[in-house]
């Protein structure tokens, strides 16, 4: 418990710098960004020693997708453009880096500096992608867009199965990832350096992104978000402002597919389905949308909810006949009633209700000083 | 000084929700009692398997470990393996392979089992190769007809169960050559490795241009009627299906809507005729004739001797569920693993096990040879063909066996394995 | 030729379920302004209860009017028990609560009827009758074909001709108004929900035969397709869904029947984006195009 306990620190300092988009204190943002994020870092490596390695590979896992959710909530919460096809820019994120990492392996090439550099093929990849999907997107509203995003979603695992020959099918593909550099011994737990690896790639992005959004073009796009012609009649390009929303989400999500694929070693269609792009869409919700706080929390359920519900129904005792009707169902079924029941209790979602939580709990504190 | 205690209580708020959130799950998994072998003290060993138990590819395969687990709890009933009772976690991964590789980790790593027995599915395991691998974790029995899990110079802890899709796709070919000869031959076959290798298995005995007619299907369009068409258009007279059962009905189905009347000979994986019928409903009259394969006895056989002991089994241990081919399966991987178990010896560790499969030999209740040596980690090394008459699916002819490569397909005439009286394997 | 035939009359029998579903979907749309993700699942709870009612006393046409009553309750039931509780303010929240009801839906279904096809019977013979060696319409797409002109001019005619439907209409519209000339605009918004849950308890009804058989995932795939006419026709319009419908179950037989069912997502794809990036509001959008 007390390793658990370990954990948590690092991710609330790592959220710090989101936390509050509209933050008008002076000084350098920058600076203080750069620090916290370095804070931030510091605490994982701290806690990456002291926990096991399931919990570090659980928390690499959720440092993956908060790349995603991240960049969905700076789309969908700061830009007003929902998008229901994100898995499907992970899956091209993945894909990239599987195709670069295999390349390298078969040229016998090693070293250091090749993961990052497929990390960052991967980035510029869906960066293309989603500049594409972007263009058109940009000149569609609500249902449509979602109903375009939605279709993005379906045909680009599709397409690992027309082309086949590249893609490998449903197989999919593997990806070689190098062990962890010897000078860091010979035991270095595997899990560990997962960790490491997809911390510090969040983290970077995140950083840029808490900047970005607390800089000009952060505030173009809440403004195409909130009155499109107020902002036309502010003298923002509405148009180019989404395109650009897009590509910054898309190159998020790309890191984060890219990351995901470098943790399991493997990439294949069916881990990037629709049903991964509703589940992003669920988790930057719940968590609170928006907010860079809200997405970590969003990739913490992620992660955390299936494996909590599972835990749930497995201290239950079951006869045989009951047991194979429940297996797998109740969780399930537990997760929906979940988020039901959220977003009707806390419609801001799990970062709306802690904000209000605390606000309360100060609100009575100086009366009773009194 | 508001706002830092402002930011304190955030910080402290979400340290408790964290806490709960990660905390819930438990801390080291069973079996770190003294022993060194991950998953085994003196009295339990704990293996775990990844399956579909939920969405749309979990009809028919989510019976599979429930099955398992119930011949295991027979087995512990009746005093376990060298005095240990054999705990089976069964993790839901809904056959997505992103959620294969986090209960695959979390069975090696937290619940620490002693191996990975029967995963299902060739997208989903194949992701957890690599990582079973480098755990030394031994990963017996997958469940798919792959050929990924024959090769034991890179995966030497990896051993398949089921015959390869190409042994079925020659043992099927071959029964059209024999009795079917002169017609015209169509396949429909799933757009992944096991249409393309159940494709090859038929080419291989029929020659390269011998299929008249090739189309695919993917899952995630639920209209064959345009290949059905095809076939009809080109007047085939006899369709191979490598088709997951759900397809398997369709097609029939679709076929019997359009006036066209084939004489199907359909993959192990899509012949289950149990499943079939219950899903056709009033039309399952129309899998009449069907030619299917199997290897393991058939579920409706009673006078079969391993039938009477699973549906035994079934009624004590699982809570009497509806019997069809998936029971017997999940039982028959049961069985299969205790004989391993047994023949490892009582100091178990994991290179036990794996010396133990390799060693082969294991007479149980399959109809054909299991391949299993140093060099060999497949599974079944061919079938017997079954047809549906009167409604009741039954064997005839001999059982073949065959290679994934160019042998022969040959008939194989060892009489079956009868089940030991109590049901328990010995030690042999 | 005939193989154009063929894929044609194909194509036109699943885009007419397509456009059922699709139709719901634009219902509920119309009178709520939410995309109902959950009418997949919900419709599949309908049809489970119609196969219960099927299967105990042996009568189709029993189910057959059990599952349009149970969509109606449904659809009622999650208006008031759930939709009705959510915050609105953000159009996202509907969608999630959607989501979660797929999920608990699909669970519960799940656990009392286990995850195995079972087998959705069709009122009439599928067997298509054939003309000139060229096989076309089976009875049973003539009866889709009936059942669905029936439910779109019904449904015309209730909007444009009855009181009820113009209340409807103008509680959707204009909430506010509505409410101050009298309309009980919660009463019509639960009819609204209940309503197009009715019609998709139909849709699925009339599609499951035609698919995999009866599961509790067994209208996810329907859902994509049907949202997907939904968005080409434009969701404020009922002929739009009918229009959709029938060009994406066209195109899919076209595809997989020429090029290959792989491709099929593709053209989905190729469809939607040659059909708004003309008009952006589909096919048959209102004259100024809202912006939502």
């Amino acid at each position: 418990m007390s390793a658990t306990r370990a954990a948590l620190p690092p991710k609330e300092q790592l959220d710090e710098p989101g936390g509050r988009p509209v933050d008008r204190r002076g000084g350098s943002t920058l600076l203080r960004h750069l620090a916290v994020v370095l804070a931030a870092g510091l605490l994982l490596v701290a806690v990456s020693y002291s926990v096991e390695p399931f919990r570090n590979f659980q928390l690499a896992t959720v440092a993956a997708y908060l790349c995603a959710t991240a960049g969905l909530t700076v789309l969908t919460g700061l830009n007003g453009q929902l998008s229901l096809g994100h898995g499907a820019l992970m899956a091209t994120g993945a894909y990239t880096v599987a195709l670069c990492q295999t390349a390298f392996a078969d040229r016998g090439m090693t070293g250091g500096w090749l993961l990052p550099l497929s990390l960052g093929a991967a980035i510029v990849s869906t960066v293309a992608v989603g500049a594409v999907v972007g263009v058109a997107a940009a000149r569609l509203r609500g249902p449509y867009l979602a109903g375009v995003t939605l279709a993005v979603a379906v045909v680009v695992p599709a397409l690992a199965v027309t082309f086949d020959g590249v893609f490998n099918g449903e197989q999919g593909l593997s990806v070689p990832v190098e062990p962890p550099p010897l000078s860091l011994g010979p035991y270095f737990p595997y899990e560990r350096w997962q960790l490491w690896v997809t911390g510090a790639a969040t983290l970077l992005a995140l950083l840029l992104l808490a900047n970005l959004i607390r800089s000009r073009y952060g505030r173009t796009f809440r403004a195409v978000r909130d009155d499109e012609v107020a902002a036309r009649l502010a003298g923002i390009h509405v148009a180019r402002t989404q395109v650009l929303a897009f590509v910054v989400s898309a190159a998020t999500a790309g890191l984060g597919g890219a990351l995901l694929a470098v943790l399991a070693q493997s990439v294949s269609p069916g881990a990037f389905s629709l049903t991964l792009s509703l589940f992003l869409l669920m988790a930057v919700v719940i968590g609170g949308l928006g907010r860079l706080t809200g997405a970590l929390w969003g990739a913490v359920l992620l992660v955390a909810l299936p494996d909590l519900t599972h835990s749930v129904t497995e201290m239950l005792t079951l006869s045989p006949a009951v047991a194979q009707r429940l297996e797998g169902n109740l969780p399930l079924a537990i997760f929906g009633l979940t988020l039901i029941v959220v977003m009707i209790a806390a419609p801001g979602g799990v970062q709306g209700l802690l904000s209000r939580l605390g606000r309360a709990l100060l609100a009575r504190r100086p009366t009773r000083r009194s | 000084m508001h706002r830092k205690a402002h930011r304190g209580l955030a910080i402290a708020s979400t340290l408790a929700l964290l806490i709960t959130a990660a905390g819930c799950s438990g801390d080291d998994g069973p079996g770190s009692g003294g022993a060194s072998v991950p998953g085994v003290t003196d009295t339990e060993i704990v293996v775990g398997t990844h399956m579909p138990l939920t969405g749309p590819a979990s009809a028919g395969y989510s019976k599979i470990a429930p099955a398992t687990k119930a011949y295991f709890d027979y087995v512990n009933a009746n005093g376990g393996v060298h005095g240990r009772k054999i705990t089976y976690k069964i993790m839901d991964d809904g056959y997505n392979p992103a959620n294969t590789q986090q209960v695959v980790r979390q069975l090696v790593l937290q619940d620490k089992v002693f191996a990975v027995l029967n995963g299902l599915g060739t997208p989903t395991h194949t992701g957890v190769l690599d990582f079973l691998k480098s755990n030394r974790v031994p990963d017996l029995f997958v469940a798919s007809g792959s050929r990924s899990w024959d090769q034991p110079d890179k995966y030497p802890g990896t051993f398949g169960f089921n015959p390869d899709y190409t042994v079925e796709g020659k043992i099927l070919a071959n029964y059209a050559k024999a009795n079917l000869a002169g017609q015209k031959v169509c396949f429909l076959g799933q757009d992944d490795d096991f249409g393309r290798d159940s494709l090859a298995g038929v080419e291989k005995v029929l020659g390269a241009g011998a299929v008249a007619v090739k189309q695919t299907y993917v899952t995630s369009n639920t209209n064959v009627a345009p290949q059905i068409g095809a076939f009809k258009a080109a007047g085939c007279q006899v369709v191979v299906l490598a088709t997951v059962p759900g397809f398997t009905a369709l097609s029939v189905g679709t076929a019997a809507r359009l006036g066209f009347k084939p004489q199907w000979l359909v993959s192990n994986v899509g012949a289950d005729h149990p499943t079939l019928a219950k899903q056709l409903g009033a039309a399952a009259p129309l899998l009449e004739g069907m030619v299917g394969t199997n290897y393991l006895p058939m579920q409706n056989d009673t006078a079969n001797p391993w039938i009477q002991l699973f549906t035994k089994v079934n009624k004590e241990h699982n809570g009497d569920a509806p019997f069809d081919g998936n029971t017997v399966y999940g039982m028959s991987v049961g069985y299969l693993f205790v004989q391993v178990l047994l023949a490892a010896g009582k100091d178990l560790t994991r290179e036990k096990v794996l010396d133990a499969v390799q060693k082969g030999g294991y007479q149980g209740p399959g109809l054909v040879p299991l391949r299993f040596s140093a060099t060999d980690h497949s599974g079944y090394g061919g079938q017997r063909l079954s047809r549906v008459s009167g409604g009741v699916q039954t064997y005839f002819g001999p059982a073949y066996e065959t290679d994934e490569a160019d042998g022969a397909v040959n008939e194989y005439t060892a009489t079956p394995a009868a089940p030991p009286a109590n049901g328990v394997p010995t030690v042999s | 030729m005939d193989r154009f035939v063929f894929l044609t009359v194909d194509g036109l029998s699943r885009g007419a379920v397509y456009a059922a579903f699709a139709l719901a979907l634009v219902l509920i749309w119309r009178a709520a302004r939410v995309v109902n993700f959950a009418q997949g699942a919900m419709a599949v709870a309908a049809a489970y209860v119609a196969y219960t009612v099927s299967t105990a006393t042996g009568s189709y046409w029993l189910g057959f009017v059990v599952a349009i009553v149970a969509g109606l309750l449904l659809g009622a039931l999650v208006d008031r028990v759930v939709m009705r509780h959510v915050d609105h303010a953000s159009p996202l929240n509907p969608v999630i609560v959607a989501l979660g009801l797929v999920l608990l839906i699909q669970a519960v279904l799940g656990m009392v009827y286990g995850s195995e096809f079972r087998p959705a019977e069709a009122p009439f013979s599928r067997s298509a009758l054939t003309v000139g060696g060229v096989a076309v319409l089976s009875p049973y797409d003539l009866f889709v074909f009936a059942t669905i002109g029936v439910v779109v001019s019904g449904l015309a005619w209730m909007f444009a001709r009855t009181p009820v439907g113009l209340r409807m209409r103008a509680a959707a519209f204009a909430p506010e108004v509505s409410r101050l000339l009298g309309v009980n605009v919660g009463g019509m918004l639960t009819l609204g929900w209940a309503l197009a849950s009715g019609v998709g308890a139909l849709a699925a009804m009339l599609v499951l035969p035609t698919e995999l058989g009866l599961h509790p995932h067994a209208m996810d795939l329907v859902f994509v397709s049907a949202f997907t006419a939904a968005v080409v026709g434009g969701l404020d319009s009922p002929p739009g869904a009918v229009v959709g419908g029938l060009v994406v179950g066209l195109l899919l037989s076209y595809v997989s029947g020429y090029a290959g069912s792989d491709l099929t997502p593709l053209a989905v794809l190729v469809l939607l984006l040659a059909v708004l990036l003309v008009r952006p509001g589909g096919l048959f959008a209102p004259v100024a195009a809202r912006r939502v």
